[in-house]
């Protein structure tokens, strides 16, 4: 097990290599300068441009540019942004845990009625129910994330009115920020309500970001189910007489879930695709929005940091998941 | 016993309620994120409206809803009469807020005053860089370290400000946000802590609404300041809820979560304006949006050539299709809500009969030109890309072959500046400060060509009126100098003058008293909740 953590350890020192270079060259072959943003309408004397570009280091070569970034960053210095002057690394650690919180639920949301689902398209296979769950799946995953949360937002808050529009709690409700999850922080301070606003404000969003998981997870348990189902063992099982519910939840559903985890960790970095766009809609305060709103500026920084701060998350679960899947299937870690 | 319980009950259920509705809360649905909170760095309306507006004050004020200029932490002034020196004489027992992280120990003096500007200026001040890449954008931009010679204490209440030249703007300037007072008692406790930062996280200022707290991208939240010079506002808390996208702010003002929104969308006014519930009030924005010709460049150096392209161009119908009505057709440089402007100039008369004749007399055949559309939409311009398709197939009639042309904002901006650009630029102004100076020195004066004088136009004329008029400080005098420019603009024809632009705010009917700024601010003093 400790040989297969460190090959995976030495994979992700090249991966982090290829960020910084993605991440550093992405922004700058955007057009567009965050100096002359900065100027708007006005313009800016050449003068005034040199010594600005100067003052935030991009008059310097490009070369020198990127090894000073990386030697930030082995420091742990993600540099400090233009709009706000703050440092980077404290903005994502203010942000993060709206976005996580998000992600959580939506996460959550998407394996609690995924996998069930595929498991029972799987077992009635060819049913109204598979072919229906399998139809809504379809069109999930191909929603286009923007259009469907504005959906729901004129369906459910503007025309029924049952959910708040955007936001993570009514805004009448102070209270000092312990956690950062809204729902924790909404039980800690006691106030009555505050709760019950928090849980609901995080309905839609988790809705919209959650759609394009569960969509991939159902299908996903559904084939794995389907091919379980189809190997010898499970039809010993079936044949020595075990009741139909213990061949599936206790011999087929192991070895079918070892995909299906793979495909979960995969799907933290669609979640956080999904979520740029979900928290843009529902000006939702997390990284999401932060790097929207950031690439429109050309804040070089935040999205240099931010993306490989993203992009280190996404490994770290991904390492994880790997060990969990070493867990289930000794012969991986093996291998 | 029961029954009296009951009645307890609910006496308390009422009492608690009426508590609760005695808060009066404003809940303005805001565009986006403030870049932080001394506005003297930044250049963005969204910061000006979270910081300066509703923290700060300034020496003069602008008047609510208007572009005049009245007293504010200065009493009064005196000018000298060659113009270079302005005395301010401050307003006495003026107090700076008292929050959670700072409590003032005396009022508002030269010092606050002094340390407010010299920050911008000295750059052996720790202040001056006291952020990683911080910048003085409006300082400079408006040549403030040029233009102030010293700024001296006179006495406590007294404060002097010795120029290199006359400046006739000078006191509208001050009105602007970068001018925003801070307390240097303040700055001296965070300079002393080592924790300059915190000027820009957690202001203090005199202004009506004391900061309380932000959550990055998501809320700011104000309480009235009780020592406010001009009283407490009726307003007890001030709620700006960050939402970037505008059919999200139309969606939550429609289900009360927010009572102003900044920023329809022209596609939902209809809608919002049928909402017995909602009042949208619209005005005239102090901006305009042109066509800028490079006038260094061939045939465009002609002003025969570009008046015979303005008589091509059909204003109003770019103003019924890009506009939806919104505006109105613009002749002049500047906007008919701002002083000066001189009504009796003619526009060109749209006549592509006559303006081909034109081209043809000057020996323009088969003219191929660029029209640059921006990539952006923006107040004095809702849809470029529309405007110079329209302005295409008019041009087409006269025989005048347009290319359109964009590039990404930044580009697009300082590509446009360029003395040997190819091609007119679609681009337009918002004023900062309510003077013509604004409009007319800064989009058209000669110091400005390669910078925001995108028709590269210098024409000495023009230029001597407008600099006459700048370091005159009669008002009267001003407005004639500048009638005359108009004239001279209107002759030489820089620009294609296309429109200017109607500003709609809605709010749900309980909003009292919001006035709409003609300098774009969103202001909340003077206004109030109806019950």
């Amino acid at each position: 097990m400790l040989r297969f953590l460190f090959s995976k350890l030495l994979l992700i020192i090249p991966t982090f290599i290829g960020i910084t270079i993605v991440a550093f060259g992405f922004v700058r072959v955007l057009p567009g300068d965050p100096v002359l943003l900065l100027a708007g309408e006005r313009g800016m004397d050449p003068d005034r441009y040199q010594k600005l570009l100067h003052q935030f280091g991009y008059d310097r070569p490009i070369v020198v540019q990127y090894l000073d970034y990386v030697w930030g960053l082995l420091h742990g210095d993600f540099g400090v942004s233009i709009a706000t002057k703050q440092p980077v690394f404290q903005e994502f650690l203010n942000l993060f845990p709206a976005t996580a919180e998000l992600a959580i639920s939506a996460m959550l949301l998407a394996i609690i009625i995924g996998i069930p689902a595929g498991i029972i398209s799987a077992v009635k296979r060819g049913s109204v129910f598979d072919q229906a769950t399998m139809g809504i799946a379809l069109t999930g995953y191909s929603m286009p994330i923007f259009w469907w949360g504005l959906l729901l937002i004129i369906l459910f808050s503007g025309i029924l009115g049952w959910t708040p529009v955007s936001g993570r709690i009514s805004l009448l409700y102070y209270f000092p920020s312990v956690t950062g999850f809204m729902t924790i922080d909404s039980l800690l301070s006691g106030e009555k309500g505050a709760f019950t606003s928090a849980l609901s404000h995080l309905i839609l969003p988790s809705v919209v970001l959650a759609t394009i998981p569960l969509a991939v997870i159902a299908r996903q348990t559904r084939s794995a189910m389907l091919e379980v189902l189809g190997e010898d063992y499970v039809r010993t099982a079936r044949a020595k007489g075990l009741s139909g519910r213990r061949v599936i939840g206790i011999h087929a559903l192991r070895n079918a879930m070892i995909p299906v985890i793979t495909t979960i960790g995969l799907q933290v970095g669609m979640l956080m695709a999904g979520a740029i766009l979900t928290e843009t809609i529902f000006s939702w305060p997390g990284i999401g929005k932060w790097m929207i709103d950031s690439i429109s500026r050309r804040d070089y920084p935040v999205v240099q940091g931010g993306l490989v701060l993203i992009a280190g998350l996404v490994m770290l679960v991904n390492l994880l998941v790997d060990l969990a899947y070493g867990l289930i299937n000794p012969r991986i870690r093996h291998q | 016993m029961k029954k009296l319980k009951a009645l307890a009950l609910a006496t308390s259920v009422f009492v608690s309620l009426g508590g609760a509705a005695s808060a009066s809360t404003l809940v303005y649905c805001s565009e986006g994120s403030p870049e932080g909170f001394d506005p003297a760095p930044y250049t963005a309306g969204t910061t000006f409206d979270a910081s300066s507006r509703a923290i700060y004050n300034r020496l003069a004020e602008f008047k609510h809803g208007s572009t005049e200029v009245e007293p504010g932490l200065a009493e009064s002034w005196d000018v000298s009469d060659d113009g270079l020196e302005y005395t301010f004489h401050l307003r006495p027992g003026v107090k700076f807020q008292t929050t959670d992280y700072f409590t003032p120990t005396r009022e508002m003096n030269a010092d606050d005053v002094i340390f407010s500007f010299m920050r911008q200026m000295d750059e052996s001040s720790p202040w001056y860089q006291y952020a990683p890449g911080i910048s003085w954008e409006y300082f400079n931009g408006m040549s403030m370290p040029d233009l102030i010679k010293s700024i001296e204490k006179v006495d406590d209440m007294t404060v002097k400000f010795v120029l290199n030249r006359p400046e006739a703007p000078m006191i509208a300037n001050l009105a602007m946000d970068f001018a925003s007072i801070m307390s240097k008692e303040y700055a001296d406790q965070l300079e002393a802590a080592g924790n300059l930062e915190q000027l820009n996280q957690k202001p203090v200022g005199t202004g009506p609404f004391t900061f309380v707290n932000y959550q990055q991208d998501a809320v700011i939240r104000y309480k009235a300041n009780p020592d406010y010079y001009k009283g407490q506002e009726d307003l007890d808390t001030l709620i700006f809820a960050i939402t970037t996208d505008a059919a999200v702010r139309r969606q939550k003002l429609e289900a009360g979560e927010c009572q102003i929104m900044v920023y329809p969308a022209p596609a939902d006014l209809e809608a919002l304006e049928s909402n017995d519930d909602i009042t949208v009030m619209a005005k005239e924005g102090l901006n305009v949006g042109y066509l800028a010709y490079n006038t260094k460049v061939a045939p465009f150096d002609n002003p025969k050539v570009r008046k015979a392209l303005n008589m091509a161009v059909d204003k109003q119908a770019i103003l019924e299709s890009v506009f939806q009505g919104a505006g109105e057709v613009a002749k002049n440089p500047i906007p008919p809500t701002m002083w000066s402007y001189n009504d009796d100039v003619q526009d060109d008369p749209y006549d592509p009969e006559a303006a081909k004749a034109m081209l043809e007399e000057e020996g323009v055949t088969d003219l191929s030109m660029k029209i640059w559309a921006m990539p952006v939409q923006r107040p004095y311009n809702p849809n470029a890309r529309r405007m110079a398709e329209l302005m295409q197939a008019d041009l087409a009639k006269v025989g005048v072959d347009a290319e359109i042309v964009s590039y990404e904002w930044g580009e697009y901006l300082a590509r446009s500046s360029a003395e040997d650009r190819d091609g007119a630029v679609l681009l337009g102004w918002t004023g900062d400060n309510g003077d013509p100076d604004n409009f007319l020195a800064v989009l058209l004066g000669c110091d400005a060509v390669g910078g925001s004088n995108r028709a590269q136009w210098c024409y000495k004329p023009f230029e001597e009126l407008i600099q006459k008029a700048k370091v005159t400080s009669d008002t009267e005098e001003r407005t004639e100098l500048y009638k005359q420019a108009q004239v001279i603009f209107k002759e030489q024809a820089p620009w294609n003058t296309i429109a200017h632009s109607k500003v709609f705010m809605p709010m749900t009917n309980s909003v009292e008293g919001f006035v709409m700024d003609p300098l774009g601010y969103h202001r909340f003093d003077d206004v109030t909740i109806a019950e």
